[in-house]
């Protein structure tokens, strides 16, 4: 190991140019994947931010039995799909037509608006059938009115949600096949630049083991370089889009250790493939 | 210790180079590997140190067959052999010490064995001055005893030596030929594959001829018509 970790830096300092190359076509492959993975992230947050917002309501008739109405919430409150149930009285009612009205605040007279159940749902039960279905349980309840929730603005949502996970797992593939194609082109490059150094150590009786680990880890060095290099490129992006157009949300630290891990693998999986064909072919 | 069974050797592209070859290299011999370009000394000695294998027929190195040898067992068997070309294959970026030195690294000798043994060749070949010069540094004749020094390393019971002294003038020729011979006279074989007929024709070593892939000439052989080296 120590032999490799030398055989490693010797490569490094032999073709410093080659070296820099490398890591550099790394970073910037990982870069363009790491954009398009911060358009996705945020797109993600801002559907799941609007996906909160799906509210069942429904009203409830003047005169019915608060206890029925507590009883029911308390149902309501346990269903699967529900995350939370809320009373809301007449008065709370129009002080919020109020608020979202402004100047237009003197049209409602006191009593004109019913008490409602307002129903949130936990996430993954916002699509537009499961949202129907328990609206459809919620109307079966003798002393609701009537029950809204924005049919057509929840399927669109969930449309746009669809439309946006299946172009971005198609764009996300594309970008990480081209980031995976050109990285392995670079590190065979790489290898190919010291194929007579290559034939040496198998003249003088080295075993293909040997002679794969030093490129191994130079392939895991540079990954890792290009990662951080990648992570960077795309903090400063995000920082730049932060500051200038709009409010962008970056990777937490998790995500950016996969994006490294990502850049070591590929610089890892890459060289095994380029060396492991080379010294098939010699 | 080298034996050729009824070998043929077919490339894809260029036809056969050789074509049914039988023949022995005893241990300690000298043998000088002669004939035209491309009449298949090279193949020959790529069969020897197992770069290449045979199409049909079979070649035994130290007891080795290529008819069961696995790739692993290559790298190991390699270890027993020194080989020498034309073209030095020094790596340019390394020192003489270093060069030879790595040939030992890459069998996983012990550190403290390793610059005693590297410092005793560069003596044995007459560079003992000379180990921190690169490669560039040094005239042709003292590149390949550079290389020399390397294939003894591990102390090899044959050195293939393929055109070693082809890139060299004639003062140079003579120093590693001598080298050769010193090394021969100390027990290790010496399989050297050569155009020079004035090396060949000085010595009463042992000497085989190839024209295009067969045997032409074995002066150890009676069955083959006597004749002179051409």
């Amino acid at each position: 190991m120590r032999l490799a970790l030398r055989e490693t830096l010797i490569a490094f300092r032999r073709t410093p140019l080659l070296s820099t190359l490398s890591i550099t076509t790394i970073a910037f492959s990982l870069f363009a994947f790491g954009l398009f993975g911060l358009v996705a992230l945020n797109i993600r947050t801002a559907i799941a931010d609007v996906e909160s917002r799906v509210e069942i309501r429904a009203f409830i008739v003047d005169g019915a039995a608060v206890e029925a109405v507590a009883a029911a919430m308390g149902d309501i409150g346990a269903f699967p799909e529900v995350g939370e149930v809320n009373y809301v009285t007449p008065e709370m009612a129009l002080e919020k037509a109020r608020i979202e009205l402004g100047e237009f605040e003197d049209v409602f007279e006191e009593g004109v608006l019913p008490g409602s159940i307002e129903v949130r749902l936990r996430p993954g039960s916002r699509d537009p059938e499961t949202v129907r279905e328990v609206a459809g349980r919620i109307a079966g309840y003798e002393f609701i009115d009537d029950v809204r929730f924005g049919e057509e603005w929840v399927e669109k949502l969930y449309r746009v949600r669809t439309v946006a996970s299946v172009v971005g797992l198609a764009l996300g593939t594309a970008f990480a096949t081209v980031a995976v194609i050109i990285i392995a082109a670079t590190i065979r490059m790489a290898v190919l630049a010291r194929s007579r150094e290559i034939a040496i150590m198998r003249l003088v009786g080295a075993t293909d083991g040997f002679i794969r680990l030093p490129f191994l880890l130079e392939g895991l060095v540079k990954g890792i370089l290009g990662g951080l290099a990648a992570l960077l490129l795309t903090w400063i992006a995000a920082s730049m889009v932060d500051r200038y157009f709009i409010e962008t949300i970056f990777f937490d630290s998790t995500l950016a250790l996969v994006g490294i891990a990502c850049g070591a693998l590929i610089g890892l999986v890459g060289s095994a493939v380029s060396v492991g064909r080379h010294l098939r072919a010699i | 210790m080298i034996r050729y069974f009824n070998v043929t050797k077919e490339y894809a592209r260029s036809g056969i180079a050789l074509k049914d070859v039988s023949l022995r290299v005893a241990k300690g011999e000298f043998v000088f590997l002669t004939g035209p370009s491309g009449s298949g000394k090279s193949t020959m000695l790529k069969l020897a140190y197992l770069a290449e294998l045979p199409t049909e027929g079979e070649v035994q190195v130290s007891g080795v067959s290529t008819t069961e040898i696995r790739r692993g067992d290559i790298a190991r068997l390699r270890r027993k052999l020194g080989i020498v070309f034309q073209d030095f294959r020094l790596l340019e970026d390394r020192t003489a010490e270093a060069n030879i030195a790595f040939a030992l690294e890459v069998t996983g000798a012990p550190r403290a064995s390793i610059q005693p043994k590297v410092s005793r060749l560069l003596a044995q070949v007459g560079l003992a001055s000379k180990g921190s010069s690169y490669p560039r540094e040094l005239s042709g004749g003292e590149q390949q005893r550079v290389a020399i020094a390397r294939a003894l390393v591990n102390d090899p019971f044959v050195l293939i030596a393929d055109e070693p002294t082809g890139n060299l003038d004639e003062r140079a020729t003579r120093g590693v030929y001598q080298l050769l011979r010193d090394i021969n006279a100390s027990g290790t074989a010496v399989v050297m594959a050569t155009h020079n007929l004035e090396l060949i024709r000085r010595a009463d070593y042992r000497t085989i001829e190839l024209d295009r892939g067969s045997v032409v000439f074995d002066s150890a052989d009676a069955s083959l018509p006597r004749r002179e080296a051409r």
